[in-house]
């Protein structure tokens, strides 16, 4: 079947099985393999993908589902030349070892950001009315559907601190 | 041109305290790190060939039995289905680390359930998942034994030690603890699940692969295969995680080069996350009884340590749990005792730190019985028993930092807070607590060989087939290169995982770094040697600095010296200091939990680990080294467990929904010291392993911390809700 997807700006027309999912659209027919299949059943967050601006787990949707969505992957989101800030910090923070699960950690930080912004809360939250302040707890709380394995949550919360610093 | 030492002597230059550069030991960022971060770095299943079929195993349904056919036939009826193979080749259990030749094969012998048994080849994953599925096979079963305690223990002879007399000494003793604990089977969990992609040129493979020690895999490939290794080709350049899950090649490597052989194209094989669990590695359960027992002033007289493990029938990998009990502490009367069941469960083998990442954490909980036995405190108590010699052997220690680490930790944690009374300290519905563990691994140096090219435009090339499993190895060896030779790290090219360069000693054991750095830093000192012949100069004598050669009051580019590239291949093999001393690591654990008094949740609130591991090569990522070792310490305290069903075996909870890996939210901001050390035996470099010395007894500190908290001793792994719970006052 046929699907267009919008994938950092750009469009590809994919000739495809149903049954393939978003995540191997963009790994296995795309060559897009910075996103990453960790478990395929969406309890590692390493598939995360932003669509439509919004992090999702790309292996629990199929490429069908997706026609003329706008699909975010880690490759749209900086490139070695030009990071972006959370990039940056990830580096300076060592906010990863293998990096295998990186670009879902960042993918998944980069919309989080923006969710903390439009003052949504999390389960930490205290005062679930008030635009919640991203203390380490509330960061460390929107990571947790991203696992790693490595265990550098102590600088991916370091990392996206100064991160959220930066952009504020 | 080569340059060889096998460590006879202890080497007590220290050269990369005289060098200037000023890179070692720096908290120097990965250079890695931007392919990282931008999902360009290239993993197993990854750079996929134009054409290239996909392959899905399918697996056995029981724990024993005898495979008598598959119906591949009828599948090759449904779309897209290209081959269908099974047969004596295949592999039966993943190769163990070092193993170096092909593990058990064949898949007519049902060993365990899940092992693979056929690959199905289609031209997409989902046609191939699609007609795995479907397979028919015709499966002979028998009753195998599946729990350890039903199968009974062999006892092997070599694996026992014993001196003097622990039962007197136990009778004699002023104090003693008699202690019985459990740990469950672990899996590694390695954020990549195993993948191969293998292509055929002619004769010759490659295969793309998610492999911790391609120096041993290309012959363990080879060996299973038939073939000659000097026709196979690895490429490992990124490993998203080992834990000793992928030291050894596993099924998935040998089933992809035997498909892109039958079907003339490559082929890409990926694991699934519940193959990962059930086919490549697990850590095997352990019972282990401690016996301690002490004189009047709180000095040890004895220790006794039992472990009892379980593997397949045909492997010769037994968790060696009491690997640190011979020397950790003093003592006369020793007992070691180590057991082994045969049992038809996922095939155990090495996961982060084998042995001392449950051994040393239970014989931790027993000194921790122990200091609260004698109402003595606890770092009190270890202080009072390291030994100035191995009390077992006799031989001196390389270097010894236990003492040095607890009290550092002593100090920094506010251990002088801690209320040696149970349950004496509350916050609302939380309970408080503070617990600690001595941390301690074996230090070993493997054999490894590094190229190291250094250009007259100044910059180098260093080429051998060691991995970065996230252990920082492009980072480190572009540090003692740049060091050595007068470099800045950006001029200083690293090129791992390819089996076509040197063999590196590969990752484990946390041995990597220390074996493949000290082969760059061997082919580095050559190379300054060849320079300085230039100048007719001793290479001691002459300043390598940001690309220039300082000799005396000259100072000249490196391109004034040289006119062409030096290539040089260093090379290390182990020698006396490997066996003259006794090397080790060593360090300290320090947790705070609370425990919620109503439901038995533990929250770790704080942790502080003090580690020495020699002379420390990246202040950054050894950091991170350590923050793993803790972490998986939450998990094997708190979460972290295998569930086999009795029945067959099978792993119940065989994906990350249901085996709990400690997530960011259970993992606060970990405090991490380095102690300054240098290790004059280990290597040149003066720097031992610390990949795995912060698991060592982790998971210790959390559950003393549990005790100290709650009163509660769980000591059936891990001390989950239901276990703390039952231990606590119905009223809360």
């Amino acid at each position: 079947m046929q699907t267009q997807l919008k994938i950092n700006g750009t469009e590809h027309d994919l000739d495809h099985d149903p049954r393939v999912s978003l995540l191997d659209a963009l790994r296995n027919h795309l060559n897009l393999t910075g996103t990453k299949k960790g478990c395929d059943h969406g309890q590692c967050g390493a598939c995360t993908v932003l669509l439509n601006g919004r992090r999702i787990n790309s292996c629990l949707t199929l490429a069908c589902m997706h026609d003329g969505d706008e699909i975010t992957t880690i490759e749209g989101i900086g490139t070695p030349e030009e990071l972006s800030p959370l990039q940056t910090a990830f580096i300076e923070h060592d906010g990863f070892q293998c990096g295998y699960c990186t670009p879902g950690q960042i993918c998944s930080a980069t919309a989080m950001l923006e969710e903390a912004r439009q003052g949504w809360p999390s389960h930490v939250t205290v005062d679930v009315t008030t635009s919640p302040e991203l203390t380490d707890t509330e960061i460390a709380e929107r990571m947790s559907g991203n696992l790693c394995r490595c265990s550098a949550y102590p600088n991916i919360v370091d990392a996206i601190r100064q991160a959220a610093g930066k952009s504020a | 041109m080569t340059a060889y030492l096998k460590m006879d002597e202890p080497d007590h230059r220290r050269r990369l305290d005289e060098t200037v550069q000023g890179i070692i030991g720096t908290a120097m960022d990965r250079p890695d790190g931007a392919a990282k971060v931008t999902g360009t770095a290239i993993y197993a299943h990854e750079d996929q060939p134009k054409g290239m079929a996909h392959g899905v195993f399918a697996r056995a349904p029981v724990a024993k039995g005898t495979l008598t056919r598959i119906d591949g036939e009828k599948l090759r009826a449904l779309p897209g289905v290209l081959a269908v193979l099974s047969g004596p080749k295949f592999l039966r259990n993943p190769a163990q680390g070092g193993a170096n030749e092909a593990p058990v094969q064949g898949s007519e012998t049902i060993a365990y359930l899940g092992q693979p048994i056929a690959l199905v080849v289609a031209e997409t994953f989902e046609q191939a998942r699609h007609a795995a599925h479907m397979l028919e096979m015709e499966i002979t079963s028998e009753d195998g034994l599946i729990n350890p305690e039903d199968a009974g223990y062999e006892t092997p002879e070599d694996q026992q030690d014993s001196q003097g007399d622990l039962e007197q000494a136990m009778r004699d003793a002023a104090r003693s603890v008699d202690v019985t604990y459990t740990t469950p089977s672990h899996n590694s969990g390695a954020m990549e699940p195993h993948a191969s992609i293998a292509a055929w040129d002619g004769d010759r493979l490659t295969l793309r692969g998610s492999y911790q020690m391609p120096n041993y895999n290309q012959y363990e490939l080879a060996d299973s295969l038939g073939v000659e290794p000097e026709n196979v080709r690895i490429l490992a350049p990124f490993v998203g995680g080992g834990f000793g899950s992928k030291l050894g090649i596993a099924p998935e490597a040998v089933a992809a080069a035997l498909a892109a052989r039958e079907v003339g194209r490559p082929v890409g094989v990926a694991l699934t996350r519940q193959q990962v669990f059930e086919a490549t590695m697990r850590r095997s359960e352990s019972r282990q009884r401690v016996r301690l027992c002490v004189d009047s002033e709180g000095r040890l007289t004895g220790i006794g340590h039992e472990a009892y493990v379980s593997n397949l029938p045909d492997e010769e990998f037994s968790e060696p749990v009491t690997q640190a009990t011979p020397f950790l502490y003093a003592g006369a009367h020793r007992v070691i005792g180590h057991h082994i069941a045969r049992v038809h469960r996922t095939c155990a083998g090495s996961v982060r730190a084998p042995g001392e990442s449950i051994g040393v954490t239970v014989l931790e909980n027993a000194m921790d019985e122990l200091a609260h036995d004698l109402k003595i405190d606890p770092i009190e108590l270890r202080l009072k028993n390291i030994p100035d010699k191995n009390p077992t052997s006799g031989l001196p220690f390389s270097s010894h930092t236990l003492a040095q680490a607890l009290k550092t930790g002593r100090d920094r944690f506010g251990w002088d807070q801690r209320n040696p009374e149970p349950r004496s300290r509350r916050e609302g519905e939380w309970l408080l607590g503070m617990g600690m563990a001595s941390a301690v691994r074996v230090n070993i140096l493997s054999e490894a060989r590094a190229r190291v090219t250094l250009s007259p435009g100044g910059t180098a090339l260093v080429e051998t087939d060691m991995t970065d499993i996230g252990t920082g190895t492009y980072a480190i060896l572009t540090q003692i290169c740049g060091e050595m030779l007068g470099l800045a790290g950006d001029k200083v090219i690293v090129s791992l995982g390819d089996t076509d360069h040197p063999h590196g000693p590969g990752s484990g054991g946390s041995w990597g770094a220390a074996s493949s750095g000290t082969a760059v830093f061997l082919a580095c000192q050559k190379i300054r040697a060849e320079v300085a012949k230039k100048l007719d100069a001793d290479e001691a004598d002459l300043t390598f600095k940001d690309g220039t050669i300082i000799y005396g009051n000259r100072q000249a580019p490196l391109s004034d010296l040289i006119d062409q590239e030096i290539a040089v291949e260093g090379h290390v093999e182990p020698g006396k200091t490997s066996d003259e001393v006794t090397q080790a690591t060593y360090g300290a654990h320090f947790a705070e939990v609370a425990v919620n008094a109503v439901t038995g949740e533990t929250r770790v609130r704080r942790m502080l680990g003090v580690f020495a591991a020699g002379r420390i090569l990246n202040a950054k990522t050894a950091r991170s080294q350590c923050l793993g070792g803790m972490t998986f310490g939450i998990g094997m305290a708190l979460t972290e467990e295998i569930a086999h069903d009795p029945r067959d075996g099978h792993i119940v909870n065989h994906d990350f929904a249901e085996y709990h890996l400690p997530v960011n939210a259970d993992v606060p901001q970990l405090d991490v010291v380095l102690l300054e050390e240098r290790d004059d035996y280990a290597n040149p470099l003066q720097a031992k392993g610390i990949g795995e010395l912060g698991i060592c007894g982790a998971a210790a500190a959390i559950t003393n911390a549990i005790f100290n908290a709650t009163g509660v001793r769980v000591r059936d792994y891990p001390a989950t809700l239901d276990k703390v719970l039952a231990g606590l006052p119905q009223k809360a």
